[in-house]
């Protein structure tokens, strides 16, 4: 668009490529914003945690357990225990709820009661994590405190690694449901007709055709959820009685990768090899989330590959 | 057991385990509207007096701090990162980017959606840090506004990529440039693109981690985009476990304003998406 073609066209034209070509830069700023955001997290946290990790050993930091920043003691033993414990036991009981409830929205219900759930499961999804915990404070941790925790032999305050877990429990459901739900409504008509038509029963169609054409999305859901209690903050920070110990029952109070940031943030300031210590947490809780997130996107990839819808 | 004693069982759990999570749902919902109503209808003035001096003692005073806080953090974050998603979401679905390109985008942004809350705290914080300023306001916007930006470019995405293809056709076919034909494609998607707007409002109204270390956290109210603020999922954090009941008494009324912040903001999301799918060819109903 030189100027020497310029005298021929609508008076208007000139203006408009200026936009076009204006608008063009701004909108690959924009689409490079998302990589630059990322690499941008990654340097930053990796950066500010170096002070602490040319200090310590990484073997040491993760296997140590005493965690005391007043002495320059940075052991994360505690928290990996607690965090781990609450994830493994939250997947325990969300999953097969979860997966239970996406086959009944996608299989089973119908109609309006099909709308009225998944309605219901997007306000469960919404529901702010801080509103989870207060509720928790007056049902849960009283139930637990009261009757499970002495049921089981057990004394607690209902304050702990298992209240969190049952919490969190519910928190995530929503989030695998809808995934899984997208992943058994995409799957083609054709594979239940089939299967049916051999003489299926509906549950062995979901069993052994819909489960297992759609399991690659259904565990990338799973995936995804686990990266998501993994990351929990709130309600964990609300609810597990945060005390930097190895826990030795589900009902003991306890630490988690995030509450460690939480509740020792306060004192960051002045100490700077613990404020390089609570980043380095988070250089953690990227580094697994991230690990998760990529697990889930390829297990989808194949699940696209393998269905050509 | 043979298998249509299986086939039923199987039923009967999978109904069980969604009559659980909806009354779970039902049962949040009706303890916080129920106790915090009860706070609210006793005394209201709590939501719009600013706490006193001794508010984290003795309650002096009411959460309006909170409140103004909220808004003044939640509203311009949702207007940057609004302009951010759309732009990215523009710049992946039209002709300015390849292919490949936005699957790699796609694949950052769903990392960035994944990403812990208080990775995104920590982070700003850093910054705050590194560049000696305070925790205030400002870095609070900062931070919901980086929280909420993978969100909304998410659901921006998808509502064009739901636009008909015959619309982008037509206007390339009128002659349109790149920018007024990605306009007009934004346009025919509007509803879903609002939708997406609402998602991302009602998710940064109703987090706490990113803005726990970032905003100030402070029992004042704020004077200036530079000064110490707080949010009502900040305060209902800290109240939760106050040993002064009053305090406890104002996180229910904190959580009934926020809870019916969010269930409105979903009736209107769910309204405008459930239009736009009625007027998309071989759209989803909703």
């Amino acid at each position: 668009m030189d100027g020497s073609t310029e005298s021929g066209r609508h008076p208007r034209l000139g203006r408009r490529l200026l936009t076009e070509r204006l608008s063009s830069y701004w909108l690959t700023v924009a689409g490079y914003f998302a990589i630059a955001l990322f690499v941008l997290i990654v340097l930053l946290l990796l950066y500010e945690s170096l002070p602490l990790l040319s200090e310590y050993s990484l073997v040491q930091l993760l296997t140590s357990s005493n965690w005391d920043p007043a002495q320059n003691e940075f052991g994360f033993l505690p928290a990996i225990v607690g965090t781990i414990y609450v994830t493994a036991l939250t997947m325990a009981m969300g999953t097969p709820l979860a997966i239970l409830t996406a086959i009944y929205i996608a299989e089973f219900a119908e109609g309006r009661t099909k709308r009225l759930v998944s309605s219901f499961i997007d306000v469960l999804a919404a529901i702010p994590s801080v509103i989870f915990g207060l509720v928790a404070l007056i049902v849960v941790v009283p139930f637990v405190g009261d009757y499970l925790a002495p049921a089981v032999g057990s004394s607690a305050t209902g304050l702990g690694i298992f209240t969190v877990s049952l919490v969190m429990a519910i928190v995530i459901t929503p989030f695998m449901i809808s995934l899984s739900v997208e992943s058994l409504e995409a799957l083609p008509d054709e594979l239940r007709e089939t299967s049916l038509g051999v003489g299926a029963t509906k549950w062995e169609t979901i069993r052994h055709v819909l489960l297992r054409a759609a399991g690659p999305g259904i565990f990338s859901a799973v995936l995804l959820g686990f990266g998501r209690v993994f990351g929990a903050t709130i309600v964990p920070a609300m609810l597990i009685g945060s005390q930097m110990q190895l826990p030795d029952s589900p009902f003991a109070t306890g630490q988690t990768l995030p509450t460690l940031i939480v509740n020792d943030f306060g004192e960051l300031m002045s100490l700077p090899l613990t404020q390089s210590a609570l980043i380095f947490v988070g250089v953690i809780l990227v580094v697994v989330v991230w690990l998760f997130n990529f697990t889930a996107m390829l297990a989808r990839r194949r699940l696209k590959r393998r269905w050509q819808y | 057991m043979d298998r249509y004693a299986k086939g039923w069982l199987v039923a009967f759990l999978a109904r069980g385990a969604a009559a659980l999570v909806v009354a779970v749902m039902l049962l949040v919902v009706a303890v916080t509207i129920f106790r915090g109503g009860r706070v609210l209808l006793t005394d209201p003035s709590v939501a719009i007096t600013p706490p006193g001096a001794r508010y984290t003692l003795e309650a002096e005073g009411g959460f309006f701090h909170a409140i103004v806080g909220s808004l003044f953090i939640v509203i311009p974050a949702t207007v940057v990162s609004t302009i951010l998603a759309i732009s990215t979401a523009t710049y992946l679905q039209s002709d300015y980017s390849s292919e490949r390109f936005s699957e790699a985008v796609n694949m950052f942004l769903n990392v960035l959606w994944g990403t812990p809350p208080i990775v995104y705290g920590v982070f700003v914080l850093t910054v705050i840090i590194a560049i000696g300023a305070r925790t205030s306001l400002f870095f609070g916007i900062v931070a919901i506004a980086i929280f909420q930006y993978p969100i909304m470019t998410r659901y921006t995405d998808e509502a064009l990529n739901g636009a008909p293809d015959s619309v982008r056709e037509a206007s390339y076919g009128l002659g349109a440039t790149r920018f007024e034909t990605a306009v007009i494609t934004a346009r025919s998607a509007l509803p879903g693109v609002i939708a997406g707007i609402i998602m991302g409002f009602a998710r940064g109204i109703g987090d706490a981690a990113t803005v726990l270390f970032t905003a100030g956290r402070s029992n004042t109210m704020p004077s200036g985009p530079f000064d110490g603020s707080t949010t009502l999922p900040i305060l209902i954090f800290d109240n939760a476990r106050a040993p002064n009941d009053e305090l406890r008494a104002q996180a229910y009324a904190a959580s009934f304003l926020l809870i019916v912040a969010v269930l409105v903001l979903i009736v209107v999301s769910k309204r405008l998406a459930g239009r736009y799918a009625r007027y998309t060819p071989g759209g989803r109903h909703s």
